[in-house]
């Protein structure tokens, strides 16, 4: 079976300015596949490239391996559901959801038949008469959804089609979606500028920046191995202490602390190491246990957060930020006060450029 | 679906070439939906503004016909003529006019208007649309009943004890006449500035302990004036060119550009002279246009 | 919006008092003219009682009728044709780029802002010239019904536009984009989706564009012809004369029309966006 969506070389200038620029990806049959970045970094180009509302300058994109070129819109499997919903305001959801299949000519009993069963789906069967203005928010996502679910699409493309709503809606809309696309086993593309929601809906996740595709892989591995600052910065906090590499491998940090893992790396390289706030341990003195990287430092601040404690630590190898889950009986540190930092050789992570 | 889309020649890897063949298909396509206007306004638009330009560069013969050859500047430099001034003088101060005495009647109204409920909003804008898109001929030639020496103003003066009124066929009359033919053209876009406003900036300013005459002064009129100057420029523009309604309620004293250019036409026959004196004012018109823009204003 | 922010003071009083003046001012000259039309007295200054005789005679007079028919050939032509004209051009500047775009912008914006009186001389000279030319080739034509209809045209298409293209500039140009995502073809997409939603402002324009051929004096006036003289042409020519009872009954007929077309209007922009100031200019 070949892959869903495969872009190779993907490139889209406008004028001077490179908006995507040389893009491979492969998404693969069924995937839920999120495009995370900040706004401007090209994800929606790219987004817009797949269902043909732009032309790639350059490269190629294929879906299901036909090669789609300057196919317009109308002639791909692939259906979009818009960040403004883009519901004709002068039909009723009815209408809205069958116009695909009106324009497909497809027969009038089974367009019924298929409106009928895809509202009911999205649970809006009593609301068919209804027009796009006498709808709530949310209810104009799904006939958004249900528009171009009706068409059996070989890719749905959605973009940033949760931004629109509030956070408590927005949140129980991610898993609705997320059960959508298990239920009808459609690959979806997804556009966001949330990590949060990227993190908890997708199978995979490729991190756009500056028109490039920074990282391509599953959520845990992007949180916990971020390859790049970029990426390490952008999914969750994180603290990156500036090092280099060492003749042996190792990475030197500041106060003399030296760490594995630049194996591989030319000496004299400058790293970062990246350490996630919440996998750092703060001790008192000469409690660390062994096996675990220790590193002196005092503490600069301290904030309650209510399920957890934000420390700011100050060590030679520069500033970190640790979070203590507000456990029973966890105790707690002073500013002030001197402390030591440690953590599991194995939580860190390196990250070159 | 699939099989259809294998037979499509588009399909195939883009390169830059053919992106750059998808632009320009687009492009013929725009082309080709606004050739049909885009022909007629060349032909009868630009074709005739041309003409009117090399006519204002003619000679007149001495019988009144207007010789394509000896082309020469005579026209344009009777634009310097003291009686060209005089008429050009008195177009311009009673369009300022024309244009203050509009502002100074729009604004409390487009104030008033802005601060109603919507309702009563809309209603009023609907007032103030209905006789600005009447008959305009109808409208000024009412003034000429009201003011007439035995219309009812003047009745009505008369019945009092009074005179006569007699201002019909007066530099007065035209003034009225040119405000109240052209106010609406102040009040919309006036309104339009004042009711998009942000009116928390104005109790932003009362907070700031401004008194409510010092929050108008430095809030919301500088906040309105893309809606002022837009709408001077509108009523400035037609009422320099006007010419119906110095023709029904001025008199043979007051002669405006509108007229003095017909009757180059109509009664003296010189053309060239005629088409010079149009090309002044279109080029003082985009001026005030040019000006109406760079301030942000957008609609017309 | 926030009506306390000035109490119910001197200041209230004052704009409010203004603006009622303001109405007056605005509409007193019809509801006098209406009324002056009802009076049955050959002397317009007059009154003796209230009588539709002047209807009646509006009705007789060959001259008036004939003009009128003229008005109403020209309207309905130049409506039609700056119509069509006009949308298609809002629809090429507002949805596509092509070379000449911004110099046909400009060439769209100018036929409003260029004086009457300007206007008619272009159009004066132009239909001169022409003539002069295709006499040369032994064609003969003459000023008419057709040469206004022309002019009418060249002014209104640019009305028709900045009407039209201020709803397309408001459209979500991602419903256009949703109509060929679900499979329409471009011609599909706009007949299906965008036409639709801009038919208040075409229609609006359209009426805009009837009324402003209506309203001609000067412009048509210069292009005109023997017997092709219309409506608001030849009442300038009478009132010019002087006031009378006919012109009176004429000129309410002229008005109510007029204000019946307004109003038409509102409705369809109403249908639009629910706001009336952007009915026009």
């Amino acid at each position: 079976m070949s892959e869903a969506v495969e872009l190779s070389g993907v490139t889209k200038r406008f004028g001077d300015f490179t908006a995507v620029d040389g893009i491979d990806l492969a998404v693969g049959d069924g995937e839920f596949f999120s495009l995370l970045g900040p706004s401007g970094c090209g994800k929606t180009t790219t987004l817009r490239m797949i269902a043909g509302f732009e032309f790639p300058t350059e490269g190629s994109l294929r879906i299901h391996g036909t090669e789609m070129g300057l196919l317009p819109p109308n002639k791909r499997p692939v259906n979009t559901v818009f960040q403004s919903y883009a519901l004709f305001p002068h039909m009723n959801i009815e209408e809205n959801v069958g116009f695909g299949l009106l324009m497909k000519k497809v027969g009038k009993s089974e367009i019924d038949e298929r409106v009928k069963r895809t509202l009911d789906m999205v649970q809006l069967g009593s609301r068919a008469a209804a027009k796009p203005d006498q709808l709530s928010g949310g209810q104009r996502q799904r006939v958004a959804l249900a528009r171009a679910l009706v068409n059996e699409p070989e890719v749905l493309l959605l973009d940033e089609p949760l931004g629109a709503l509030d956070l408590k809606l927005r949140q129980s809309m991610q898993l609705e979606l997320k059960e959508l696309q298990h239920r009808v086993g459609i690959t979806f593309i997804y556009v966001t500028h949330d990590q949060q929601e990227a993190l908890t809906m997708s199978d995979r996740i490729g991190v756009m920046n500056e028109g490039r595709l920074l990282q391509v892989d599953d959520p845990e591995e992007l949180y916990e191995r971020p390859k790049s600052r970029f990426v390490a910065n952008f999914i969750g906090e994180i603290n990156l202490l500036d090092g280099t590499v060492g003749s042996g491998g190792e990475i030197e940090l500041g106060g003399d602390l030296r760490v594995s893992g630049g194996d591989g790396l030319a000496a004299g390289t400058s790293v970062g190491i990246g350490l996630r706030p919440e996998r750092i341990t703060l001790h008192d003195d000469g409690m660390v246990p062994d096996g675990r990287v220790a590193l002196p430092g005092t503490v600069a601040s301290r904030i309650y957060h209510g399920d957890y404690y934000a420390y700011a630590v100050e060590t030679p190898a520069g500033h970190i930020d640790v979070t203590e889950e507000n456990r029973a009986g966890v105790q707690t540190h002073d500013e002030g006060i001197r402390v030591v930092v440690s953590w599991d050789p194995s939580a860190s992570t390196v990250v070159v450029d | 679906m699939s099989t259809e889309l294998r037979d499509e020649p588009e399909a195939v890897e883009v390169t830059p070439e053919l992106e750059a063949d998808a632009e320009r298909a687009q492009a013929r396509q725009g082309f080709l939906v606004a050739l049909p206007a885009l022909g007629y306004l060349i032909l009868f638009f630009a074709v005739p503004l041309l003409i009117v330009f090399v006519y204002s560069f003619a000679t007149r013969s001495s019988t009144g016909r207007t010789l394509l050859q000896d082309w020469n500047l005579d026209s344009y430099r009777r634009l310097w003529d003291p009686l060209v001034g005089e008429i050009a003088l008195r177009s311009v101060v009673l369009a300022v006019l024309t244009t203050v005495i509009c502002l100074l009647l729009s604004y409390p109204l487009a104030y008033y208007m802005a601060t109603r409920p919507p309702k009563t909003r809309n209603l009023m804008m609907v007032l103030v649309l209905i006789p600005f898109w009447s008959n305009f001929l109808v409208r000024t030639y009412a003034w000429r009943v009201l003011l007439g020496s035995d219309g009812p103003i003047s009745q009505l003066s008369q019945a009092l004890g009074g005179e006569p009124i007699r201002i019909l066929f007066t530099n007065t009359a035209v003034l009225i006449g040119l405000v109240y033919g052209f106010l609406p053209l102040m009040v919309i876009p006036v309104y339009a500035a004042l009711e998009r406003m942000d009116w928390s900036l104005v109790e932003a300013a009362r907070d700031l302990y401004a008194p409510g005459w010092a929050a108008f002064r430095k809030v919301t009129f500088p906040l309105s004036m893309p809606g002022v100057i837009a709408g001077s420029v509108l009523v400035f523009i037609p009422t320099l060119g006007a010419y119906v309604t110095p023709a029904l309620l001025g008199g043979a004293r007051t002669t405006l550009l509108g007229d003095y250019i017909v009757s180059q036409f109509l009664a003296a026959r010189n053309q060239p002279f005629g088409s010079a004196l149009s090309v002044a004012v279109m080029v003082v018109m985009l001026i005030a246009v040019v000006i109406y823009f760079r301030r942000g204003g957008r609609t017309l | 919006m926030s009506v306390g922010l000035v109490p119910k003071s001197a200041s209230e009083r004052v704009l409010g008092a203004t603006s009622w003046f303001v109405f007056a001012f605005l509409y007193a000259p019809i509801i006098v003219l209406t009324i002056f039309s009802f009076n049955e007295n050959d002397n317009v200054g007059i009154w003796t009682e209230f009588s539709f005789r002047w209807y009646g005679e509006m009705f007789q007079n060959d001259a008036v009728m004939g003009a009128l028919r003229n008005s109403l050939i020209v309207a309905v032509i130049s409506t039609v044709v700056s119509t069509l004209l006009g949308t298609a051009a809002a629809v090429a500047l507002e949805k596509y780029r092509f070379r000449g775009r911004t110099a046909f912008d400009g060439l769209t914006y100018l036929p409003v802002i260029i004086p009457d009186v300007t206007m008619a001389v272009m159009m004066l000279l132009f239909f001169v010239q022409l003539f002069a030319m295709l006499g040369g080739l032994g064609l003969s034509f003459q000023f008419g019904l057709g040469t206004i209809s022309l002019s009418h045209i060249a002014f209104s298409i640019s009305f028709v536009a900045i009407v039209v293209r201020a709803r397309l500039g408001q459209l979500d140009p991602s419903l256009e984009e949703a109509a060929a995502d679900l499979y329409a073809d471009r011609r599909t997409a706009f007949r299906r989706v965008t036409l639709p939603l801009i038919m208040p402002s075409v229609l609006g324009g359209a009426l805009l564009a009837l009324t402003i051929s209506l309203d001609d004096v000067v412009v048509t006036s210069f292009v005109s012809g023997p017997g092709s003289t219309t409506l608001p042409v030849y009442v300038f020519g009478l009132v010019r004369r002087g006031v009378t009872p006919l012109i009176n009954a004429v000129s309410v007929v002229m008005l109510a029309a007029s204000i019946t077309l307004v109003l038409v209007s509102l409705v369809f922009q109403r249908r639009g966006d629910g706001d009336p100031g952007s009915a026009g200019i």
